[in-house]
């Protein structure tokens, strides 16, 4: 077969589209106006600006003036956490809850949270990679500021009961934040069907530029602001926007959005015959709820191999694709997700994620289960841990 | 992040299997942190005659492995005693600094198959082999994952 460069690491990032590319170009050079500015060029590249805003706002069935861009979804989720508990502890609320299993942005947040003096609760997954609604029952209190959950899994593509978290949270007076990165884009995300007070994005998952993202705050829900200066984002979130990113995103996202049915049922079929191969391997595991997961996820552990050496086989065959082995987060320890869902350290550190779009094609996968397989074999049959469990 | 050695000595691992007659094996290293070598020696009087290691780990711990089998093939004991991380380091053009412990894996896991060789001859390796550390981590807080350690420039 031949070698051909297959990009499997959409949930990482995505190109940007011509389509995207084109609409964003005359911001740059052309009309390179700071929308803060009266005259025309100053203009046009507000009216711009507010119309990536109504893109954004009808792609979530949300109003215009609930979208407040961002330099990327760790903003929105700092700002988000930050903003809101400070905001909510002069009422006395210093109490968050989030998840185990959250992105860094979510986690470290909390961390620095913690170190301020605020008290956080973790609440953790199932075996399945979601959260039951039961815990947040136990752990939510009366000086509960904020829940924030993610609504689909970075490393395990899992989809999480929003709307019933949500609702828990309301019924005791906490505002509700979701990570949205992973999902908006990807599955239908409508913030009134969810009934989230604000929802964090990023345009790069979406095939918009990195660099831009957006915190949608429901009017009435009042975080902190976060970024001090002069009154852009209704003084909200300063700093002159970043015009193109922002057209690009507001293109990529209506792009997405229309395309959104028939992308998922081709991603998904896709997806499916990844999974439904590579399991056929001995030893093989499925990480996250099959059925509750996002289109493109297909995160898998090879046991007996270890996830860098699986990784840097794959690129040497032309393969992108990532792992939650420890070697590879830069840390010694695996994936926290893993280790969330209940795996073993050495199962975490076989795994392998692959991520698909829509411009992911049959022969990509085609070539991915050619490659996988012998590679797999290979560094099985040169592993003492693989010698130890084959026959078990 | 790999020198060019590292990935050659992982795409192209030397005397990767196993030995069926041994004369000593050595395994060290902790599959919580993600590698574990095995080494496999026949030894010819004082000669290592041949060498043969599996291992489960990242490309630096394959790289390692593989090019401490070939600075020890053909050695006497004493030389392959000698052989230090720093050398293996060296000899693969440098290691990520997260990955040096992988370099102190590949030297315990010869001292480990020599202790394993004394063993067997009724010796005890101690006094010649000295301390093998099996586990690059040891001495750490179990449930504390795998933090910086001594081996680690971290």
């Amino acid at each position: 077969m031949e070698k051909r460069f297959v990009y499997a690491d959409n949930a990482a990032t995505t190109p940007v589209t011509p389509a995207v590319l084109e609409a964003m170009t005359p911001w740059l050079m052309e009309n390179y106006g700071n929308p803060s500015s009266i005259y025309s060029i100053g203009r046009a590249s507000r009216s711009a600006v507010e119309k990536a805003r109504r893109q954004v706002a009808a792609a979530l069935n949300a109003e215009p003036g609930e979208i407040y861009f961002t330099s990327c979804g760790t903003e929105a989720d700092n700002w988000a956490l930050k903003g809101t508990m400070r905001r909510l502890a002069a009422k006395g609320k210093k109490h968050l809850i989030t998840t185990v299993f959250e992105h860094h942005a979510i986690l470290h947040s909390a961390g620095a949270l913690e170190k301020e003096g605020f008290e956080v609760t973790y609440l953790p997954v199932t075996a399945d990679g979601l959260v039951a609604p039961a815990e947040l029952e136990k752990a939510i209190r009366e000086d509960t500021a904020l829940v924030s959950v993610m609504l689909a899994n970075n490393e395990i593509g899992t989809i999480q009961p929003i709307a019933e978290l949500a609702a828990i949270a309301h019924a005791h007076g906490a505002w509700f934040h979701t990570d949205a990165v992973q999902a908006v884009g990807h599955i239908p995300v409508d913030v009134k069907a969810l009934g989230v007070d604000m929802l964090s994005l990023s345009g790069h998952k979406f095939h918009a530029p990195k660099g831009v993202g957006a915190l949608y705050i429901k009017k009435g829900i009042t975080p902190d602001i976060f970024m001090d200066g002069g009154g852009q984002e209704k003084g909200r979130r300063a700093g002159t926007e970043n015009i193109a990113s922002i057209v690009g995103l507001g293109e990529a996202l209506t792009l997405a959005n229309e395309n959104l049915e028939a992308n998922a049922a081709k991603i998904t079929a896709l997806r499916n015959r990844l999974i439904d191969e590579l399991l056929k391997l001995p030893k093989v595991r499925l990480n996250g709820d099959r059925l509750r997961r996002l289109p493109g996820n297909c995160n898998l552990s090879f046991e007996g191999i270890e996830g860098e050496s699986l990784l840097l086989r794959l690129d040497m065959a032309g393969i992108c694709a990532s792992s939650g082995s420890a070697c590879t987060s830069g840390s010694l320890d695996p994936s926290h997700v893993l280790m969330a869902i209940g795996l073993p350290h050495e199962v975490a550190h076989g795994s392998l994620r692959l991520s698909l779009s829509e411009l992911t094609t049959e022969e990509d996968i085609d070539y991915i289960l050619a490659q996988v397989p012998p590679i797999v074999e290979g560094l099985r049959a040169m592993s003492p841990v693989w010698e130890k469990i084959k026959d078990k | 992040m790999y020198s060019e050695k590292v990935l050659d000595h992982f795409t192209n691992p030397r005397n990767v299997g196993e030995i069926a007659d041994a004369d000593g094996v050595g395994e060290v290293g902790n599959a919580r942190c993600g590698d574990i070598m095995k080494m496999y020696l026949k030894i010819d009087g004082d000669t290592i005659s041949d060498v043969k290691f599996k291992t489960f780990g990242c490309g630096a711990a394959i790289a390692t492995s593989s090019i401490a089998t070939e600075m020890i093939k053909g050695h006497t004991i004493n030389e392959a005693l000698s052989l230090t991380n720093r050398a293996v380091v060296e000899a693969l053009d440098g290691l990520p600094p997260a990955k040096i412990h992988c370099s102190v894996l590949a030297e315990q896991a010869v001292k480990a198959a020599l202790a394993d060789y004394y063993t067997r001859q009724g010796i005890d390796p101690e006094p010649i082999v000295g301390h093998v550390k099996r586990d690059v981590h040891e001495g750490e807080e179990e449930g504390e994952g795998c933090p910086s350690c001594a081996a680690c420039d971290r």
